[in-house]
């Protein structure tokens, strides 16, 4: 579904500042599969979902999504393929606009947009059904503005957004790091929920260990722009939060890991 | 100072008024909807005016005359919205660029600084001589039609697919962006949208005024400005459907001029209409910022603690 190959990405090249973010990943995800993303601060994380998503191009490699090359579309083009929940509750939803108008944006995700209605009564029922699996009682809420939802509330929206049209691709990340342990659990439910009920291909970075190795069928760890760790499959199912720290500092050669890990 | 002196210009005021509604609501389209400040509003509402006049001494009827100011201010925004999307420069500073290309091009448009029209021998829609007459020639009935014809269609226009693209990339880029909304065409799009209101704006009030002047558009923006703030400070409470919105840009610039008439009628020179304009805009601009900053009762308990 989605093949990522050898790919670079080097920001302020030539400069005092300059990063080597992405040294040469390779990746390549299975339909269905759920990938879990973990790493430290600067592993490259968010510079890989992003270099996938478009947010700015690759230095050099191939992206492809479902046999597509999509190396070359711009942002919006790619998002035809693509869910996304990003890490700032502020940044998926427009806050100005209401509830269903959010998803109306959504539901036309990848197609063009002419002179037809921005939403249709038929649209409304619809929404009001979608919404309930969010169980935060948005369903009688369609014409609040989005500014007035609490963080979890638009994360949760945003998740219902970027589902809303079956992506080829879901990227989430760190989609629950800004909130409450308690609406953090829940949304990763509802995550999951979907995922499972849609059989989306997903790759999700999380900071916390203990839901990258409850989550997904495939974790990868990243470590200086590379992915130092691979599990999937039966080894990833028996794998402890011990297990995850000694390969990883089997994979980095040094033992800083248990630090930068846990409280990166 | 006499009070009749006061009453008699109200007429002028309305007809005025609602004709830089329509520029007002042009400015609401980017300024408020796209939330980008665009400065080529100073020249394009020159533009529309010098179109519509040479149009109209070149013989064409009225309604293609002001079909070409509007067209004509399209592509001012045009303009803009290329600088900005396709040559990455700030907007404000694409509008500026704009703004002073179209002097020259207004110059080359009118061939002189100043072009009248004389509303006997040319096909005009209205003329200032009709603001007191009863009939459906009034300028301040003609105004209210077109105020009321725009709200209608860009209430519909922004409930379209086209125009809930417009919105989601004022409001959230990255969202917009991420849901398959090219931002730089809806950008594009607003701006030449408000631009073409804005010529269109400048088109009747040549008329209006019987002449276009390559100077008529210097300082539109802030009168625009003042527009959409009056309207908002007076009505946001009041008015939350998007149609009422624009309706209150419009009853803005009404009172805009109802205050700049009796400003003059207290015997202020005209010439110094602009530096109050600019100050009570500023103000305006300020307030909530002073509010947020200094009265809000989160920064009155952290000046407390502090303390």
């Amino acid at each position: 579904m989605l093949e990522i190959k050898e790919i670079y990405k080097t920001f302020n090249a030539g400069t005092i500042n300059e990063k080597r973010a992405m040294n040469g990943v390779s990746l390549t995800l299975n339909d269905g599969d759920f990938v879990t993303v973990i790493g430290g601060n600067g592993a490259g994380k968010s510079t890989l979902l992003n270099l996938v998503a478009g947010v700015y191009p690759v230095d050099s490699g191939t992206i492809s999504i479902d046999g597509q090359d999509v190396t070359r579309l711009p942002e919006h083009k790619r998002a035809k393929f693509i869910g996304r929940v990003f890490q700032d509750p502020m940044m998926g939803t427009a806050a100005t606009m209401q509830i269903e108008e959010n998803l109306a944006l959504a539901a036309r995700r990848g197609q063009g947009r002419s002179l037809r209605p921005g939403i249709t009564r038929a649209e409304r029922e619809q929404y009001k059904e979608l919404l309930k699996i969010l169980d935060l009682g948005l369903e009688d809420r369609l014409t609040s503005k989005v500014g007035l939802l609490s963080g979890g509330q638009r994360q949760a929206l945003t998740l219902l957004m970027a589902t809303l049209k079956k992506p080829k691709l879901l990227l989430l990340d760190e989609h629950t790091a800004a909130l409450d342990p308690k609406t953090a659990a829940k949304v990763l439910d509802t995550t999951e929920k979907i995922v499972q009920r849609d059989k989306l291909t997903t790759l999700m970075i999380t900071h916390n260990m203990r839901d990258a190795i409850a989550h997904g069928n495939r974790l990868i760890m990243m470590y200086e722009g590379r992915i130092a760790v691979d599990v999937s499959g039966e080894e990833k199912k028996k794998l402890t939060v011990e297990q995850l720290l000694n390969l990883f500092s089997k994979a980095s050669g040094s033992d800083e890991a248990d630090d930068k890990l846990l409280l990166g | 100072m006499n009070f009749m002196h006061l009453i008699n210009a109200l007429p002028g005021v309305a007809a005025q008024g609602l004709i830089w509604g329509i520029m007002a609501i042009g400015v609401y389209i980017t300024y408020k909807i796209l939330d980008v400040a665009d400065l080529t509003v100073d020249g394009t509402m020159c533009t529309g005016g010098a179109v519509y006049i040479m149009l109209t001494m070149a013989g064409l009827p009225w309604p293609a005359a002001l079909l070409g100011a509007f067209l004509a201010g399209l592509l001012a925004g045009l303009a803009t919205g290329l600088f900005h999307t396709l040559c990455g420069i700030p907007a404000i500073l694409a509008g500026i660029l704009t703004q002073l290309a179209l002097y020259s091009v207004n110059l080359r448009i009118m061939g002189q600084a100043n072009r009248p029209i004389n509303s006997i021998q040319y096909d005009v829609l209205l003329s200032s001589r009709d603001v007191r007459a009863l009939s459906i020639q009034n300028p301040i009935f003609i105004g209210a039609i077109f105020v009321v014809v725009i709200i209608a269609v860009l209430y519909w226009f922004f409930g379209t697919e086209l125009g809930s693209s417009l919105r989601a990339t004022g409001a959230n880029q990255n969202m917009a962006r991420a849901q398959g909304i090219n931002t730089n065409v809806s950008k594009v799009l607003g701006l030449m949208l408000s631009n073409g209101l804005v010529a269109l704006s400048s088109a009747l009030l040549a008329q209006y005024q019987g002449f276009a002047d390559v100077n008529m558009g210097r300082g539109a923006i802030v009168i625009g400005l003042a527009a959409v703030i009056i309207g908002e400070v007076l009505f946001s409470k009041v008015f939350h459907n998007f149609g009422l919105k624009l309706l209150a840009v419009a009853i803005g610039a009404v009172l805009y001029y109802l205050v700049y008439q009796v400003v003059i009628w207290l015997g202020l020179n005209p010439d110094d209409m602009k530096l109050v304009t600019a100050l009570i805009v500023a103000a305006f601009l300020a307030i909530p910022y002073w509010k947020s900053r200094y009265f809000s009762k989160a920064g009155k308990r952290g000046a407390q603690t502090h303390a």
